[in-house]
């Protein structure tokens, strides 16, 4: 088994709030990232697949089309968007790092053939970072 | 869902390396330039790793403002600008960065409710790092 991990970078805006609460316990819970009008970072994505070394290729994944894929499926979507008022995922839920690893997992695994989603790291600054294994 | 969240923190210290175990001549040959009894220091980065469900109501593991509280008023206060082998949890432990990643675990570990603590990762210096996930992870 070996894992490969692949970079992207992104760039969006969001906030946070949700309509269950009261305007007093969103700013208390959300803090500035209660700001209705947004704010953003410059997101890194790492994708990280594992599998068997094909003996053919010697390839875990074609990065090439393991790249087309990153593309397609999340930066094309995420790439300079508001992400609560974008991406369909975030109409209803909040567009943490935590649930913006969830969604980009989502996003990624059904389109994976050859290799195994292993994780997806999504790094909010440099400072931060959340890890998804898939795990329920 | 379960996911994993990371922060990074940073304080700088000094410490010697230094057992009292060992003959001054063993020190100097286990320990080398980390033996000067004057001391040195490093910038220390912190990872802290904490998991758990994702709270739906919140979109979080857990709330960054109270893991940053914790740690910067637990962790951070107690080592910045501190002499490591002053403080009493290295008064018999030398104070390498990995009894250093223990200590950390332990304070995290036993102070802090809100997430579960997976793992304390400390680089020293841009060339090294250390982890300790417990005991489980032996």
């Amino acid at each position: 088994m070996v894992y490969l991990t692949r970079k992207a970078e992104f760039s969006a805006s969001h906030y946070y709030h949700n309509p269950e609460f009261t305007p007093d316990e969103n700013v208390r819970i959300f803090g500035k990232c209660n700001n209705p009008n947004g704010h953003g970072h410059n997101y890194t994505l790492e994708v990280t697949v594992k599998g068997a070394v094909d003996p053919k290729s010697g390839f875990v994944v074609d990065l090439k089309q393991l790249k087309d894929i990153m593309n397609r499926e999340v930066l094309d979507a995420l790439d300079h968007r508001f992400l609560n008022k974008e991406v369909p995922e975030f109409f209803t839920q909040i567009p943490t790092t935590e649930n913006l690893a969830i969604a980009i997992w989502q996003r990624l695994a059904p389109k994976l053939q050859t290799a195994h989603l292993h994780r997806v790291r999504v790094y909010e600054t440099p400072d931060l970072f959340v890890d998804f294994y898939g795990e329920a | 869902m379960k996911a994993h969240l990371t922060r990074r923190y940073m304080f700088s210290a000094s410490h010697r390396l230094h057992s009292d175990e060992m003959s001054e001549e063993q020190n100097r040959a286990v320990y080398g330039k980390c033996n000067n009894p004057h001391g040195h220091g490093h910038n220390y980065m912190i990872e802290v790793t904490v998991s758990g469900p994702v709270d739906e109501r919140t979109g979080m593991v857990c709330n960054l403002v109270d893991l940053d509280g914790f740690v910067h008023q637990q962790v951070v206060e107690r080592y910045d600008h501190q002499n490591l082998n002053l403080r009493p949890e290295f008064a018999r432990n030398v104070p390498t960065t990995e009894n250093l990643c223990i200590a950390i675990y332990e304070i995290v570990k036993q102070g802090f409710r809100l997430a579960h603590l997976e793992k304390i990762r400390i680089e020293e210096t841009m060339m090294n790092s250390f982890e300790y996930a417990g005991e489980k992870s032996r």
